[in-house]
């Protein structure tokens, strides 16, 4: 193309160019805002959006699967054996409460929010809630405690579990101590086979 | 001094000094009005809200940012020229508000009717350039210098343009006094320069597209005088840090923001008063009286800032080479002709 050509081509795209662009402008200029004013205005979160964990502590059973699934170690469960004179009852779901729950400790700012250990619960006790607002200036507030058991309360349970133990350490002593009826034989292990 | 004989008040030194405080009085007024319009458009165009929690919808958000940059402590670079560095930013604002001075806001309001007024805007307006340099040179910064530098070309570029317009406006009207230019085109739209002004019929058809382009170029080329986006090159805050204020802090900071929105006012303002019937009503002798005069003055005004501000949040900053390119091969040739067309039509 020929300069002069070339000259007022470029003059004419550029003031069209400005042109479209002012009225695209123009128009958003009239167009509602897409802002959300968040604390006065919250967006429905996802159904299955994973917050912050929460645990029924009355339906914990202690099994320790949630605590062994988590890839931050942030879950640490301290658990007393029951003595079979205490009941713990069962939980929601059915399951018979064995072990007593003294700590059950879940350190929220390590947490990354993957959901790894609300699958294993048995008993789904420890669930994922949509709360997303718990900011704290000490990260030690960080840590929950979601045991309810009073330390009074984790003593005695201490004392008897103990005492259980001795009890049946020393049953076994005595055991120990008597002639030991002879082992069952136990059938050589069969090598498997082949499916047919 | 017409405003004194309006009223009928003595001449003394005391309502000299109120009486040329006004338009200070105005500047801070319109500041805090822009700085509001400016962020809530720009948020606006790109569907957001800007300040909403100062206040109804933020309105009190430029006084506590004034309140902010107040308590802001004032820093001057260890290696900076002090007394150069103190002092550019007041030299900035004097060149701006002394363009002020040759306003006419209203019938009964100017600040010195001389018969150069728009000359004397150009020239004191040119003082910016010098407090730029100042600035940007006394800060002893790469970033700075490299903006002054720029500014300094960009204003000397474009005020090539700048003035040729100005020219064609006082070719149609005879006057460089701004009072004088608008009381020629008093009695509504059709005579407004920008429409060919009050010359007969076949002089105005003919004459109109050169006026309108006119209008258009210099309104381009003031845009580049206050240095604002298409042509903020002075400033580029992702290329240069803000230029030539990137060491100021707190007051002189907010002195040199000041200074840059009364400029794009100072600018409208002319472009109002040469081509846009200035104070005069649109709707010849309906509305008009000192009062109403300020509201149309204002009100054009504001329009052509609020169009500066529409166009810095469409385009995006030009390079160095085309921001040169635009001053010298496209607006200049094309004002040499509209200077030639006006000239030969008005001789007819």
């Amino acid at each position: 193309m020929d300069p002069v050509r070339t000259y007022f081509r470029n003059i004419w795209l550029a003031l069209s160019s400005i042109a479209i662009g002012m009225r695209i402008t123009m128009k958003h200029l009239f167009v509602p805002s897409v802002t959300v004013q968040y604390p006065d205005v919250k967006l429905k979160l996802p159904e299955r959006a994973r917050n912050r964990l929460y645990v029924n502590i009355d339906d914990c059973i202690g099994c320790d699967q949630c605590s062994m699934a988590c890839p931050v170690d942030c879950i640490t469960i301290e658990t007393i054996k029951s003595t079979p004179d205490q009941d713990l009852g069962v939980t929601s779901t059915g399951h018979k409460k064995r072990l007593h729950v003294p700590k059950f400790d879940i350190d929220i700012a390590k947490c990354c929010y993957c959901g790894l250990c609300v699958y294993p619960c048995p008993t789904e006790c420890i669930v994922m809630t949509d709360v997303y607002e718990f900011s704290e200036f000490d990260r030690n507030n960080l840590i929950y405690n979601f045991s309810v058991m009073t330390p009074a309360e984790v003593e005695t349970a201490r004392v008897k579990a103990k005492k259980a133990e001795e009890e049946a350490a020393a049953k076994k002593a005595a055991a120990a101590a008597a002639p030991k009826p002879a082992p069952p034989a136990s059938p050589p292990p069969v090598p498997p086979t082949e499916p047919t | 001094m017409e405003l004194l004989q309006h009223i009928g008040l003595e001449q003394n030194l005391l309502t000299i000094v109120l009486v040329s405080a006004l338009p200070l009085v105005f500047i801070l007024l319109y500041a805090l009005v822009t700085l509001y319009l400016e962020m809530k458009v720009s948020a606006h165009i790109q569907d957001r809200l800007a300040y909403m929690r100062t206040g109804w919808h933020g309105v009190l958000q430029p006084f506590a940012d004034i309140l902010k940059l107040l308590q802001k402590e004032d820093t001057v670079p260890a290696a900076a020229d002090r007394f150069l560095f103190k002092l550019a930013p007041f030299v900035v604002f004097a060149g701006t508000y002394a363009g002020f001075a040759a306003i006419p806001f209203s019938s009964a309001y100017i600040g010195s009717n001389i018969n150069l007024g728009v000359f004397f805007i150009i020239a004191a307006s040119s003082l910016v350039v010098i407090g730029i340099l100042m600035g940007g040179w006394a800060s002893n910064n790469k970033w700075s210098i490299f903006g002054a530098i720029r500014s300094a070309a960009q204003m000397v570029s474009y005020e090539i343009p700048t003035a040729l317009a100005i020219l064609i406006a006082v070719m149609i009207t005879g006057s460089l006094n701004l009072q004088e230019v608008t009381q020629y085109q008093s009695g509504g739209i059709q005579n407004w320069v920008v429409f060919g002004g009050s010359l007969p019929l076949t002089q105005k058809l003919l004459i109109l597209p050169f006026t309108l382009l006119t209008f258009f170029i210099l309104f381009i080329a003031s845009i580049a005088e206050v240095n604002r986006t298409p042509f903020d090159l002075p400033e580029a805050e992702s290329e240069l840090v803000q230029g030539f204020n990137t060491e100021y802090s707190g007051m002189r900071f907010a002195m040199f923001y000041l200074a840059e929105y009364a400029n794009m006012f100072l600018v409208s303002a002319v472009a109002v008063s040469l081509f846009l019937g200035g104070w005069s009503s649109p709707f010849g002798e309906a509305l008009s009286g000192p009062l109403w005069d300020l509201f149309w003055f204002v009100a054009k005004g504001m329009f052509l800032v609020f169009v500066q501000i529409w166009i810095r949040w469409t385009l995006p900053r030009l390079r160095v080479d085309q921001l040169m390119y635009t001053s010298w091969k496209v607006l200049t040739p094309f004002l040499f002709l509209c200077v030639f067309a006006v000239g030969l039509i008005l001789v007819l």
